[in-house]
């Protein structure tokens, strides 16, 4: 349990200060816990420059070199039996460290092993595809492209794939705002009416609570109907605005009534069911 | 002849409704609305199962046209992305007037919880929109409810008004 400390001076002083919230990283261990895993690293050692590896969660994880991935992968399917690949994607460290963590998720079906292979790239660097070893990276290294804009060499369809094609940025980036950026937020506007439709449309409403009850262009107001535009505000509201249906007060056709008016007071509250 | 006589002095004297141009015309485009078959996120699902036999919304008139050409009414059902709102407003382009929207479920209405970068922030941004329907997702009750405020307000409109341009285009 947290350590309690009174909190007479909470509307003053913030006792938190993380902007964002920090997981706990997992205990790890030496590959050679794992007798596996220990093969394994040692096999692969023999072969590539391990810079780090430690096993995190029963799987083992490795640093190497960015330009053996490709080599890298293509030993782990075929010598060390490692035949899927699960995932392969980015995360972002421009600010730390100036460029992205790339990992490949792997998975062996024969030894239920998982692997996790990483390698560290610069922002502007390429990095190899790994579409010719794995059919699942033609996906995944778009969608890498796509939302952290790392540079991938030798794919063979490299576009974007979730976002349209003249967007502008990477979304998934840290330094982009979850709100977008301007291009972003008019991205709707000027692709349909054009930049000159900006100021009769106006900018996005993103307070969720925002309501305007003076707003007759956009809001019903059922059984105080107003013509549709016209200023309601500082009481040039109606009263109540009687609107007569074609339907109230029956449907009579031929003589004949088709729909009963409804009488109030003729109506019965039934007690139970019939 | 006589079985068939008409009784002059019965109902006002004639077999004859009399009413006006804009009761008759809308008492039509009221009771066939036609919408797109159009479903954009989990909101299709409950326009999917209103139109299905459990709601029926046949019985409305309203049965789902698989042609923008053919159809009066679009139901925005879903998450409108930034993305697809380009081809949205042309299937709205393509239909022929009168026409009219319903905005179904929160995100259509307002983005809704995806206040994002990729979610236009209110189907109103790119079509006019005649009838909000919050929920999320709204049932199918509410979309016929949505449905028939629709035909009340389509009563109320004269079909003599030269063509009033909606918000926006």
């Amino acid at each position: 349990m947290r350590k309690y400390s009174p909190k007479d001076d909470v509307q003053q002083k913030s006792y938190f200060n993380d902007r964002f919230y920090v997981t706990p990283s997992l205990p790890k261990t030496c590959p050679s816990s794992d007798e596996t895993h220990a093969e394994d690293i040692k096999v692969f050692g023999d072969k590539f420059n391990v810079i780090e590896s430690y096993i995190e969660a029963d799987n083992l994880v490795i640093y190497i070199n960015p330009k053996a991935n490709v080599d890298a992968i293509k030993f782990l399917r075929d010598e060390l039996d490692y035949d899927f690949l699960m995932e392969l994607s980015a995360i972002d460290y421009i600010k730390d460290r100036g460029g992205f963590d790339i990992f490949y998720e792997m998975l062996s079906t024969s030894k239920h092993k998982r692997i996790r292979l990483k390698c560290f790239i610069e922002e502007k660097q390429e990095l190899e595809s790994v579409e010719s070893i794995f059919k699942m990276a033609n996906w995944s290294e778009r969608e890498m492209y796509d939302m952290y804009g790392v540079n991938v060499k030798g794919h063979h369809n490299l576009k974007r794939i979730l976002m349209p094609d003249d967007w502008y940025d990477y979304p998934l980036r840290k330094t982009y705002p979850l709100h977008g950026d301007e291009t972003a937020q008019w991205y709707e506007v000027d692709k349909i009416f054009g930049k000159e439709a900006r100021d009769i449309i106006g900018p996005e409403e993103r307070d969720q609570a925002a309501v305007d009850r003076y707003d007759t262009t956009r809001f019903a107001r059922l059984g105080h109907e107003v013509d549709f535009g016209v200023d309601i505000t500082d009481g040039k509201e109606p009263e109540h605005t009687p609107v007569s249906y074609q339907e109230e007060g029956g449907v009579k056709l031929f003589g004949k009534r088709l729909v009963k008016e409804l009488k109030p007071e003729d109506s019965v509250t039934l007690d139970k069911r019939r | 002849m006589a079985q068939h006589k008409v009784n002059y002095l019965q109902d006002g004297g004639a077999p004859i409704a009399l009413t006006t141009i804009d009761k008759i015309v809308n008492f039509g485009r009221s009771n066939s609305l036609w919408p797109l078959t159009y479903g954009l996120a989990c909101c299709a699902i409950e326009m999917m199962a209103t139109g299905a036999s459990r709601y029926d919304f046949d019985r409305f008139g309203t049965i789902f046209r698989a042609s923008p050409r053919q159809a009066d009414v679009i139901v925005i059902a879903g998450t409108l992305t930034k993305k697809h709102a380009e081809y949205m407003r042309r299937l709205y382009d393509q239909m022929p007037d009168p026409k009219w929207v319903i905005s179904m479920g929160s995100c259509a209405n307002t983005g809704g919880m995806f206040n994002t970068y990729a979610t236009v922030q209110g189907a109103d941004r790119i079509v006019p929109v005649d009838i909000y329907l919050p929920g999320c997702a709204p049932r199918p009750e509410t979309l016929q409810y949505a449905l028939m405020m629709l035909q009340k307000k389509i009563r109320k409109e004269t079909v003599f008004r030269a063509i009033k341009k909606k918000r926006l285009v």
